[in-house]
This record gives structure tokens, sequence and C-alpha cells, in this order.
């Protein structure tokens, strides 16, 4: 197997506060190889965005990396001097945000954002800086792109405006993609062409795409693997079919349960009773046991650790513990 | 645009009548114009002979519209005290004012968008804890007592500055008298244009920081510092920029206050100016100089609220109405 192009060893976030440290982001270890799509789930909360923000080197102070690695093509990059970060931030790794409507500079014209994204990384004249900022524009679908390129973000709509975030985000043809809830605040009517969007052009340059998202349906359709995050710990994660058609991990089970059908709408991850701990309030052992249907006495004491399984799974969960299956097999 | 530059003309309009009437009742009811322009021995015939011959008999409305009238020609009547046209009077000590609150402005406006944007980019660091602790002093202490400290230290104790006047001053075309070009007037314009600048200063230095602040939290300077845009670029690029946007609006309105307050200003340092032709004025009930020195200064405001708005239009490309805007 080739080095993947990211890879994120026993990552550990942390917020100090005056009431003692929390702890946002727990050994969390997950890959993603060239060319592939790994989907992030989880309740608000679960450090989804957080994750993101750390692998990108933009968390914000107190905020800080307190733990593990971060690789970029099996380099690290959680410990580099910024200035070099920054090299790396849009030219390596491109970051799409939730808001289009706020993550464009209103005083700027499209194409002056745009043009000063690509020279920033690639050693382009003015002019044909513009003529590749007018094909990426017209690649992410923006109509007469040439002459809507000098105008300003308030005259597009929300759909065009993410695409102009995405042609920005991949203005210097990064290798890798966080999109962090690109579509969620978005009209309904948009959201599926602009992950289509976002997942054609990427797969056309090779890129790698981590997809956070509250909608599994999304997940379902784009991702080739998924890691589900539950108060700051990864509970699973594995290939989209098995993850999601054979939901195992407890909690993963209920998520699956609250995937909107066409009867019933419900389109956040509310339908498992109660709700996830708050970080100075996490539970001995499993995160996941005050809220688990299958919760035993050993997941309030110790805390599981990611298990590997057939087929490239892992999940985090004492039932699938090889000595937990054969008293269960022997039962 | 131009329905809004029409609408703005209008509103101006309106504040003016509005003040013109202030200033045309301070001539009916501040003291009596016939005592004021008269001596003792004229006699109670003559002073009703007077009395008809200026219109004061007329009904409101009528003397109320000839004053619009001449006010709108510059015509304010003679002063009581000086017995000179009023309008000459303030004429020969507008350019000392417009340079005092000129260069404040100018200074105000260059330390406090420098200290704001420094403040906010370095939080935390004590240079930014001593100038904002210096800044609070600024806004606290009564502007007679900056400038009387800083007489006291640069004229009096170190005997850098002159303490007062406008030192020498030549003539620009036939009317306008600069200190500007000779290095005594210059001289004897810093330490009042400090004076009148520093609480303007600290109020767009602090305007400025919590601006910044706030926009170096939105999601697009995320998005820009996520695209891996220089520091520099995001910073002065497209965080100040934002910024400035209100921070102009504020600004040109200190302007009207700088030349407004330039008053106590002008008293301290004995600066021959209309603010301190106004107070002489007052002391003296000279009511057609109090009338015209009102109306300058809200003509002053409302031509610079002009301007903000023009230059707020020209900066926010929101507020204008162009050919996309059908587009969308
Ligand atoms: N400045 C901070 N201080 C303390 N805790 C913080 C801070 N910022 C974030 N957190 C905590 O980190 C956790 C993860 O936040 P994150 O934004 O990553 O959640 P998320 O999974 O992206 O949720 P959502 O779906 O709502 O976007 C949250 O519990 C939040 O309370
Ligand atoms: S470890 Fe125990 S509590 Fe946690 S998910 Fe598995 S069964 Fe439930
Ligand atoms: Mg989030």
């Amino acid at each position: 197997m080739s080095t993947p192009i990211l890879s994120v060893r026993d990552l550990v976030v942390e917020f100090p506060t005056r009431r003692g440290t929390l702890r946002a982001l727990d050994k969390v270890s997950f890959d993603i190889a060239e060319g592939e799509v790994l989907g992030m789930v989880g309740e608000s909360g679960a450090g989804k965005s957080l994750t993101g923000a750390a692998i990108i080197g933009l968390l914000e102070p107190p905020g800080r990396v307190a733990g593990g690695e971060i690789l970029l093509r099996g380099e690290r990059i959680d410990n580099l001097p910024p200035e070099k970060m920054r090299r790396i931030r849009g030219r390596r790794i491109g970051m799409v945000f939730q808001d289009p409507l706020t993550s464009l500079n209103p005083l700027y014209t499209v194409a002056e954002q745009l043009i000063e994204t690509i020279r920033t990384h690639i050693d382009l004249s003015e002019k044909d800086a513009r003529k590749r900022a007018v094909a990426l524009l017209d690649r992410v679908g923006i109509p007469a792109a040439a002459r809507r390129i000098d105008d300003y973000p308030h005259h597009f709509s929300g759909g065009m405006r993410q695409r102009v975030v995405i042609a920005l985000a991949l203005a210097a043809e990064p290798e890798l993609v966080i999109a962090d809830e690109p579509t969620t605040a978005l009209d309904v009517s948009v959201q599926a062409q602009i992950i289509d969007v976002l997942k054609e052009i990427c797969a056309e340059r090779g890129a790698s795409v981590m997809l956070i998202t509250h909608d599994m349906g999304v997940i379902a359709e784009t991702a080739d693997r998924v890691a589900v995050l539950y108060a700051g710990r990864l509970a699973e994660i594995g290939p989209v079919r098995d993850v999601i058609q054979r939901a195992e991990h407890p909690y993963t089970v209920g998520l699956m349960g609250s995937i909107p059908t066409l009867t019933q709408t419900a389109d956040r991850l509310t339908q498992i009773p109660g709700s996830m701990p708050r970080l100075n309030a996490i539970p001995q052992g499993c995160a996941f046991n005050p809220r688990c249907t299958r919760v035993f006495d050993r997941c309030k004491v110790d805390r599981p650790e990611l298990i590997a399984r057939a087929g490239g799974r892992q999940m985090a969960c004492w039932l699938y513990d090889a000595a937990v299956q054969g008293e269960a097999e022997n039962v | 645009m131009i329905a809004f530059i029409l609408r703005r003309l209008v509103q101006s309009v309106i504040v003016m009548l509005a003040v013109a009437l202030v200033s045309f009742a301070l001539f009916r009811f501040v003291g009596d114009p016939i005592a004021s322009m008269v001596g003792q021995e004229v006699t109670l015939a003559e002073r009703a002979e007077i009395r008809e011959a200026l219109g004061l008999n007329d009904p409101f409305i009528v003397q109320f519209w000839n004053f619009i009238a001449r006010a709108a020609t510059g015509d304010f009547g003679i002063s009581y005290r000086l017995q000179q046209p009023v309008m000459e009077l303030i004429l020969s000590r507008l350019p000392a004012t417009l340079e005092l609150a000129l260069v404040s402005g100018i200074l105000a406006f260059a330390f406090g968008v420098g200290f704001g944007v420094y403040t906010a980019l370095r939080r935390g660091s004590w240079v930014s804890g001593t100038i904002m602790t210096v800044s609070l002093i600024g806004v606290s202490l009564p502007t007679f007592l900056i400038g009387v400290l800083l007489i006291w230290v640069f004229a009096v104790e170190l005997q850098w500055l002159p303490s007062f006047g406008r030192g020498e001053t030549v003539y620009i075309g036939n009317w306008w008298r600069t200190g500007l070009l000779t290095e005594s007037g210059r001289a004897s314009l810093i330490l009042p244009a400090i004076t009148l600048g520093l609480y303007q200063m600290t109020l767009i230095m602090r305007l400025v920081r919590a601006e910044m602040l706030e926009v170096l939290r939105t999601d697009y300077i995320k998005f820009a510092r996520a695209r891996g845009l220089s520091n520099r670029a995001v910073h002065f690029g497209h965080a100040l920029k934002n910024t400035l946007v209100p921070v102009i609006t504020i600004t040109g309105l200190q302007m009207g206050s700088i030349i407004a307050f330039s008053i106590i200003t002008e008293t301290v340092f004995q600066w021959p100016g209309v603010g301190a032709l106004f107070i002489r004025s007052v002391q003296f009930v000279d009511v057609p100089v109090m009338a015209a020195y009102l109306m300058l200064i809200a003509l002053v405001f409302v031509v610079i609220n002009l301007i903000v708005d023009l230059l707020y239009y020209a900066v926010d490309p929101r507020l204008r109405v162009d050919r996309a805007n059908a587009k969308s």
C-alpha cells in the first residue's frame, strides 16, 4: 500500500480553561488514501470541525494539538513553523467551509480573491492567473464565467457562491480537500449539485477529500470510507458500504436509524435517546456507555481502543474485542 | 445613485433649515437687537423707526424668509461688537480653524488607525496594554487640561514649542492666511493639533481595534487563512479594508466635531480661529456672529455627512447599484 495522503495518529486537541483542560479530540487516528473520499460523521460537537482545523493548522487559541501527529504524505505537518504551514494551506490542503454567504470577502470581486489566491501559491503573471481563474470558475459551473468573474460575492446566489468557494479552495490544486459541511447552509435543491461538483473535480485531479457532514445520505453516495466520531473519539471507521449496510458499532447502528427517509424527514442525527456528554463530563470507559443499548460491565471501566476487523473496518467497542467475542460465542 | 444623492441633499436642506430657525430665534429672543445696535441717547420714537426699517415688525415667516435669503448669500449682518460684516470676520478667521482641524484630523486618523490595528493584532502584548491604558487617560482628561499640560511641559518647561498664537503667517491667494508655510507657523500648530486631536484619536483607535477584532473572527478571514494567504495579505489586505468601512463614517463625522470642539483648544492656545471668535461673541452677546457660527458649523456637519456617505458608497460595493444588481 502506498503512503496515505494524510495520516492522523493519536491526535489529541485540548482547550486549557480556568476549570481544567478540556480534551476535545482524544487519540483520533485515521488515514486518507490517495484519491479517496473519507466521510466524517457525528453529532454536533463531536469534534469534526476541530479535526479539520487541527489538520490545516488553524485551531483557534487556546485550542492546541496536545498529542499525536499529523502526516501529509508521510511528513509531519503538525509541528511545522507557521510560515511553512501557511504554504501548505491552500497549496496542498484546501478547505471549504460551511457558509458560502460569509466565506467570501464582500469588498473584493471574485476575480481579485481568486487571482490573489492563485498568485500566492503559483508563480504566474496577473494575466495568466486570471485566465486560470476564469477556467476554474467555468469548471465549477458558473455560467458566463469570463464576465461574472468581476462581480462581487453579493451578486451571486448561495449555491453559486459555494461554487466560487470551491474554486478558491481548489485554486492551487491541493492534494487534499477538507470540506466542512459544504452544503448545510444551502438550499436543499442545490446541495446535490455542489457535492457533485466537488466530487467530480477532486476525482479528476486525483485529490483526496475529507467530507464532514451530518447527512448520511451524502456519505452513502459520495464517500469511499466513513469515520464516525463520538465525543472526540473515533467510534468506527471503515468502507461506506459495510458501515452503513451492516452497522455493528452500537452508536453507528443508532446513527443509521436516524437517516432520513422519504417518509420521515429528520435531518439531524438526534434519534438516539440522550445526548452526547459535555467535554468535562465524559464518562469513564466507553464514552457512549450511558446511551448504549448493549452496554456491559467492562464498558464502564476501560476505554475500548480501535480494533481491526475484517474488510478494513476498525471499531472501538468491547463487543468486538476478540476475547469478548469468544465469550459471547461460548454462551 | 442619483436618487440616493438627491435624497441626501433634501435631508441636508431640511437640517440646514432647522438650524437656521434656531439661529434666527437667537436674534429674536437673545437680547434686544436695537439696544445692541444703538446708543443710550436714541429716543424711543427713533428706536421704533429703526425697528420698522429693519423689518422687525414684519410677520415671523417673512422675517425668517428674509433671514434665510440673506444667509444664503452669506449676509449675516454686521457684528455688534466689531462693527464689521460678520461674513468677513468669519472668513478671515476660518483658515486658522480649518488648518488646525485638518492637521488634527489627519493626526487622529493616522495614529488612531495605526494604534488600533497594532493593538488588535498584538493583543496581550505589553506595548498594546500600555497604549490602551494611555488611551483611557486620553479619553477621560478634559481637552483644556490636556492643552494646559502640554503647554506646561513643552512650552514652559522644555521651551520647545510656542504656547499660543499661530506664529508667522503668509497669504495664499488674497484671503487665505496660512501658518503651514512658515517654520514658526508649523511649530505653533503642533501643540493645539495634538490637544484637539487626542480625544478623536483615542476614539478612532478604540473603534478600529474593536472593529478589527470583530473582522478577524469572521468566516472570510478564516477562509483567507485557510487558502494560505500571508499574514500581511490577511491583516492589511482583507481585515483592514473591512475594518475601515465603518471607521470611515465615524472618522468623517469626527471631523465635524473637531471643528466644533476647536472652540476650547482655540481658547486655550489663543488660536485666532472662528472658535475663539465665537467665544468672544458669546461673552458680548454678539448675536449675528453667534448665528453665523451656528450655521457654519451646521453646514460643515452636513457637507461632511454627504462626503462620508459618498465615500461609504465608493468603498462598499454592496451599496452600489450597478449593472449586476439587475442580474441577481
Ligand atoms: N474555544 C473552545 N473552548 C472550549 N471548547 C471548545 C472550543 N471550541 C470548540 N470546543 C469544543 O470542541 C468540541 C468539538 O467542536 P466541533 O466544532 O469540532 O464540533 P463539530 O463536530 O464540528 O460540530 P458541528 O456539527 O456542530 O459543527 C465541542 O464540544 C466544543 O464544545
Ligand atoms: S464499548 Fe460498550 S458501551 Fe461502548 S459502544 Fe460498545 S457496547 Fe456500547
Ligand atoms: Mg462543525
